[in-house]
């Protein structure tokens, strides 16, 4: 009997323990959720004015100037983007178009003033560098959650730090990549890639947050190539959320006239 | 021999002194006055100023060794008014191979939307519209094949025209309209630079016998109307194209005084293009109709045809796209066409293929580009292949270069008749 009550008492005492903690703790799905959703779909609608400095190993900087309108037609699905560049002269005006898809391969389409020449992207492989720079195609639209595994490996007071592991690993050139989420806004402030042999090559993180239409939003990014030696800052200026954004702006009329809300 | 060289003076001193540039501080400068430009009047200032310099390969006694020697300063200005938008887009280019010092507008237009779903833009400026790479069916807009052949930069390929082009947008649906007043036509190998066959002569002529043409020059009854009926259902597009106009280099010829014409063409054609394999997919297909030969008697004007294109295009490895492409050209009423060539020009095939390929790889952190264009023909059993390259060495600061190379079995095919025309040619560009 008395045995009995200490089993029950200890079984007790150890519920009591775990569960407040089992109660705060979400769902890993539901983390990576909520962070897919915190950074790349942040209001229905939204534009920014992009500046990318590159620094390659030799110290040598490119620029990059450009922006960037997005709309969402689902949150967590399909996307629209339009991107304008605006510096190097010799890419000004042109245009990169994306309808990025859950269900299959994004459309891309690429404008080219010089020839007035709309032409269609083929969109296999999205780990390819974004513009010369340290940000990937999937950097700028996002990975899709499906495509890792996911394992909430620690907690600590301010992230959950989340490990990914690729379900086709012939695809991608790391073998796992973690994150660590902020607990309060559920952006991830910084995501390290280890390479094929295990080894850490590749971190991209926040280094600035700002909050805009009480919608918390990175203003400044970095990704660094270890391997390579370069490294890419992203600054966000002029952001705003909600402007009403038309779905008829990601069609081929802006492409060839691009609309008032990137001239400005 | 330094008259020869005095036309490039002028812009290869704006290049040197752009060259002078690259110091902080100056540089420095040059933006802020692109900076003072935008804020006192708000026009936006862009260009680039370049030198480019190539020589023949092949021998050939009626053309100059230099292929292209050139200075280019382009400049293009801007202003955006809230109600419409004004765009100047202007080269100055001293010719070294000419010997002269030419000016050519690029872009002088006005675009304004009246109405919500329409947009109009009106003037001087390039249009391109048809899903081929390198290979047009339903683009009647003019070309400047001469500049591609001499490694001019890309953008030159196509040609400028003055043109309204208005626009109408319902839902999923556009329709493009574009008049020309005056028809232009493509600028094409007529002996001054590049040497070509020329049947009459039945051999490659160049320099000595440099092609004279009569062209269209009646304002409003020799104008052009092109129109493109398109449709996007996801990621697939359609498009339906006519055109009324001209066969856009001279496919005629005047029998009694021998000069080079433009007969009449319409052109009715569909296009397709869409996400295929895990690549784009394209089709495109045009009937050239020869109307004033309209049953193919006429030996003097080139006869109807009809034209397919089938492509796919996909990236083979990391930052490396391959393209390839079938063309087709088939001689409407062959048969009478075959009876009535004349006994000292050669009869073409009825049916003419080719195939292209594409090779493109980035390098670099995508700073060099490596590319490969081959056009080759298994029917006229000739080609042109482009292999090339351009390395970005910053973001103002770029060098390219490449070859040109012709081949064929004959003189008389279409790649065939420029085979003396191989060259290479390097290019360096400072952009602002």
């Amino acid at each position: 009997m008395k045995q009995i009550h200490t089993v029950l008492c200890s079984l007790l005492i150890m519920l009591l323990l775990s569960s407040p903690a089992l109660a705060e703790t979400p769902d890993v799905e539901d983390i990576v959720n909520k962070a897919n959703l915190a950074s790349y779909y942040t209001g229905d609608d939204g534009r920014a004015d992009v500046s990318m400095t590159i620094t390659d190993k030799q110290n040598r900087i490119r620029k990059r100037e450009f922006v960037i309108l997005r709309k969402d037609r689902e949150n967590g699905g399909e996307q629209l983007f339009f991107v304008y560049f605006k510096k190097p002269s010799d890419v000004r005006k042109m245009v990169f178009m994306v309808h990025k898809h859950v269900d299959r391969d994004d459309d891309r389409w690429l404008y080219l003033p010089a020839l007035d020449l709309v032409k269609r992207i083929a969109a296999s492989d999205k780990r390819t560098s974004f513009v010369g720079s340290n940000y990937l195609y999937e950097d700028v639209s996002g990975r899709r959650i499906d495509a890792d595994s996911h394992e909430l490996v620690e907690e600590t007071d301010a992230f959950y730090v989340v490990k990914n592991i690729p379900k086709n690993p012939d695809t991608v050139e790391f073998s796992s990549y973690t994150v660590w989420i902020d607990k309060k806004t559920f952006l991830p402030m910084k995501t390290v890639y280890l390479d094929k042999n295990g080894r850490k090559y590749r971190i991209v993180e926040a280094l600035e947050v700002q909050i805009f239409d009480g919608m918390p939003t990175v203003t400044i990014s970095k990704a660094t190539d270890l391997a390579a030696g370069s490294s890419t800052l992203a600054e966000f200026k002029a952001i705003r959320y909600d402007i009403g954004l038309e779905d008829n702006i990601f069609t081929e009329r802006y492409l060839r006239r691009p609309p008032r809300e990137v001239r400005k | 021999m330094t008259a020869k060289f005095l036309p490039v003076i002028l812009p290869g001193a704006v290049l040197l002194l752009t060259c002078l540039q690259p110091l902080p501080a100056q540089t420095g400068q040059a933006a802020s006055v692109i900076d003072h430009l935008y804020d006192s009047y708000g026009l936006e200032l862009a260009g680039f100023s370049e030198t480019r310099w190539g020589a023949r390969l092949v021998q050939d006694a009626d053309e100059m060794d230099m292929s292209i020697g050139e200075g280019r300063l382009q400049l293009e200005l801007n202003r955006d008014f809230e109600q419409f938008m004004v765009t100047f887009k202007g080269d100055l280019i001293g010719d070294a191979v000419l010997e002269e010092i030419a000016g050519t507008v690029r872009d002088f237009s006005v675009f304004f939307t009246p109405a919500d779903n329409i947009d109009v833009k009106l003037g001087r400026m390039v249009s391109t519209w048809g899903t081929g790479d390198l290979v047009f069916i339903n683009d009647m807009f003019p070309k400047d094949w001469q500049s591609f052949f001499i490694g001019r930069n890309d953008e030159y390929l196509k040609q400028a025209s003055n043109i309204i082009k208005t626009s109408l947008f319902a839902g999923e649906y556009a329709l493009d309209l574009v008049y020309t007043p005056l028809f232009q036509g493509s600028e094409y190998v007529r002996g001054e630079r590049l040497s070509y066959y020329n049947p009459v002569a039945g051999k490659i002529v160049g320099r000595n016998r440099i092609l004279d043409d009569d062209k269209p020059e009646h304002w409003f009854s020799d104008a052009e109307i092109a129109a493109r009926f398109s449709r996007r259902f996801g990621g697939v597009e359609v498009a339906l194209y006519g055109y009324l106009g001209f066969w856009q280099e001279p496919e005629g010829m005047n029998p009694t005084t021998g000069a080079a014409t433009y007969p009449r063409l319409n052109v009715w054609g569909g296009s397709f293009r869409s996400p295929l394999l895990g690549g784009i997919g394209n089709l495109e297909v045009g009937y050239y109709d020869s109307i004033q030969d309209a049953d193919g008697s006429d030996p003097f004007i080139r006869p109807s045809e009809l034209r397919i294109l089938a492509g796919f295009e996909k990236e083979l490895a990391h930052e490396l796209t391959g393209g390839f492409q079938y063309y087709l050209e088939k001689i409407d009423k062959y048969d009478t066409y075959e009876q009535v060539v004349p006994a000292t020009m050669h009869v073409r095939d009825e049916y003419r293929q080719m195939l292209t390929l594409r090779l493109n790889k980035l390098l670099l952190d995508q700073n060099l580009i490596m590319s490969l264009f081959v056009y080759y023909s298994p029917t006229d059993n000739d080609g042109y292949a482009r292999p090339g390259f351009s390395y970005k060495l910053n973001d103002d600061w770029r060098l390219d270069g490449g070859c040109n190379l012709f081949w064929g079995e004959h003189e008389y095919t279409f790649w065939g008749r420029f085979q003396n025309n191989t060259n290479m040619y390097v290019g360096i560009r400072y952009s602002f």
